[in-house]
């Protein structure tokens, strides 16, 4: 675990990611979904943050937001103290280089009518590392690394099961060295026991090449074994961000304490006391003014109606937005 | 996780495995019998408008007007026009004309379509103004359309290839078109531009082979349609001029004699049929063996 004084790698400040909604039937002409709102957060070097939330809190976009898959539309995101966003396409590849992104899909994220190495061996031929044939053997040499052989190389995508996809996103990830690494929802398309294989290499090529990671997940369980520190949003805001033992052992924020409360003990007969909140997520569309969770929240208050509330640190390193605690 | 080591030599890897990726292509290629006699009538159709012309004594322009119209014989094996013209050579000069006609117009109705239908897939700015284009092109017949344009170009045989390019590059757009645009929002297309790729590394390297197999199917279409066209053309007077000697104008002079001489009209006919049905058998095929997934079956 980092320690306090860790450097940080990557400071997000605001970041924003409006779609403009052009309903065939809506009333007003310019409804905006608020996708990622008003999120900031800091990677620290060598640490691993993980973002949690349900399915559409934002937690996808902000990764692609991140690496500008998706412009985002307001925020500034520092990396080695330059604002990245506002870099030409020119300048930002070299960033793209330094941040690597594996995502969700094993089956849809590698190009069906290219072998594998070569696919792999792209990212070194955009950013122009090496020479024809030292790329190749640096490719052959990630793919040992993620637990396949270098013959490998020459085959074509369908000939590998998932897992094995998953460990060439990673290798296509990690050939061209980066310091970054941006991990959507990496093992949520496999099999349980699929899953921890890749989660464990994972740690293990984290430490080997001394990566920093954003950890995007929706399983708790996952994001508390890999993660040093969590943030959890909810409808494209975070809510609260605390180291992980902090967070599982002390979660202040309503919302947090309901997500937790819903992952299943695994011991026969012990049951934790669950806190079901009612109703539905908010449409994201129409959120709900001041605090986005009220509708939602067992201890809501007035000034939750009409107030957003800041982000305040309650302790070191845990920080909440919530009225409860300000 | 054990990393075996294996000690494999790369290239002898590769060798090796794109040799059994062809035998089973081959392989695959052979199992499916339509395909390969489709593949047979076309080669020979094929052999014959090339080696054709040195084989045959006749020569496809001398008119003989004592032997006109003369019924299939022993000497002119599918009898003879009405100018006296030996019409087995004037099939096979005319098998010259609509090969080249068809493949020429195939091919490059395909680049053209291609190019069309990539840039409007990726540059969607672009994508309403090019397909309003095609839409409009493809809403006039194709064969009135093709009249048309012969009207215009005037009756020569690089005109017919022109105005088939024309008439055909629309069809093919659309298709690529709509392969590409699916292919697009696939995760891999994300995962390459995240990596910073140029918008031409992501269109010619990633999108535009994927769009390939539609388009090659829809090649093969066009290459017969385009046999079929180009004769109508000939037929109506539009296409290849007399005395070039083309299957659609060989019918065309037939049509006067179809009471007396029956093989001017059955002949040309027959080869008509005989390369459309071996294209369309061939393009079946092609789709079935050209998709990497089924390569495992």
């Amino acid at each position: 675990m980092p320690n306090q004084q860790a450097e940080s790698i990557l400071q997000v400040q605001g970041l924003k990611k409006y779609f403009s909604v052009k309903g065939f039937r809506s009333k007003s002409k310019n409804q905006q979904v608020k996708a990622v709102d008003d999120v900031s957060f800091t990677l620290y070097k060598g640490e691993t943050l993980g973002l949690v939330g349900e399915s559409g809190c934002g937690k996808s976009t902000t990764g692609r937001a991140l690496l500008r898959l998706i412009e985002p539309s307001g925020g500034t995101v520092l990396y080695n103290n330059e604002d990245i966003l506002k870099k030409s396409p020119r300048e930002f590849r070299k960033v793209q280089k330094d941040m690597q992104m594996v995502f969700q899909d094993p089956f849809s994220s590698l190009n069906p009518r290219i072998r594998i190495g070569e696919s792999i061996k792209e990212s070194l031929t955009i950013h122009s590392i090496g020479n024809r044939n030292e790329r190749e053997e640096i490719v052959m040499d990630i793919l040992g690394k993620v637990g396949l052989r270098s013959d490998h190389y020459f085959r074509f995508p369908h000939e590998f099961s998932g897992g094995q996809r998953q460990r060439i996103g990673l290798a296509r990830a990690l050939v061209a060295d980066p310091s970054i690494l941006i991990l959507d929802e990496p093992a949520s398309g496999l099999d349980v026991s699929i899953q921890s294989q890749i989660l464990n290499l994972l740690q293990e090529l984290q430490d080997d090449f001394k990566l920093t990671s954003l950890f995007i997940s929706h399983d708790m369980s996952v994001v508390r074994h890999i993660s040093d520190r969590v943030g959890v949003m909810y409808l494209g805001k975070l809510m609260e961000e605390a180291d992980t033992d902090t967070l599982f052992s002390n979660p202040v924020h309503p919302y947090t304490k309901a997500l937790l409360s819903a992952v299943p003990i695994a011991k026969v007969g012990k049951k934790r006391e669950r806190i079901v909140l009612k109703g539905e997520i908010p449409s994201p569309l129409n959120p709900p003014s001041g605090c986005i969770f009220h509708t939602r929240c067992p201890f809501a208050m007035d000034v939750c109606k009409q107030v957003v509330p800041e982000k305040v640190e309650i302790q070191d390193r845990h920080t909440v937005a919530c009225h409860l605690y300000s | 996780m054990n990393v075996v080591e294996v000690n494999v030599n790369p290239k002898r890897v590769k060798h090796d495995l794109k040799k059994q990726e062809r035998s089973l292509l081959l392989r695959r290629f052979l199992s499916n019998k339509l395909m390969v006699t489709g593949s047979i009538i076309i080669v020979l159709l094929l052999l014959l408008a090339i080696l054709g012309p040195k084989l045959t004594p006749f020569d496809p322009y001398e008119m003989v007007v004592k032997e006109r119209l003369e019924a299939p014989s022993s000497h002119h094996l599918l009898g003879t026009d009405n100018f006296g013209r030996d019409l087995l050579t004037r099939i096979i000069y005319g098998a010259k004309v609509s090969m080249w006609v068809g493949f020429a117009s195939a091919l490059l109705s395909s680049i053209i379509g291609l190019a069309i239908g990539l840039t409007a897939s990726y540059y969607r700015y672009l994508d309403n103004i090019l397909m309003r284009i095609c839409d409009g092109l493809l809403a006039f017949p194709a064969i009135l359309f093709a009249i048309a344009l012969m009207a215009v170009l005037g009756a020569k045989t690089e005109n017919v290839i022109i105005a088939l390019t024309i008439v055909f590059s629309p069809e093919v757009a659309r298709i690529v078109r709509s392969r590409a645009l699916v292919v697009r929002e696939e995760t891999y297309i994300e995962a390459i531009r995240s990596q910073g790729a140029s918008a031409a590394r992501i269109i010619w390297k990633h999108i535009a082979p994927n769009t390939i197999s539609p388009l090659l199917v829809k090649a093969t279409f066009v290459f017969s349609e385009a046999v079929i066209v180009e004769a109508t053309l000939s037929f109506l007077g539009a296409g290849v001029p007399a005395p070039d000697p083309s299957w659609g104008n060989i019918l065309s002079d037939g049509k006067d004699v179809i009471y007396t001489a029956w093989w001017m009209t059955v002949f040309p006919g027959l080869f008509i049929i005989l390369s459309v049905l071996g294209l369309n058998l061939l393009g079946d095929g092609l789709r079935d063996l050209i998709d990497p997934q089924s390569s495992t079956k």
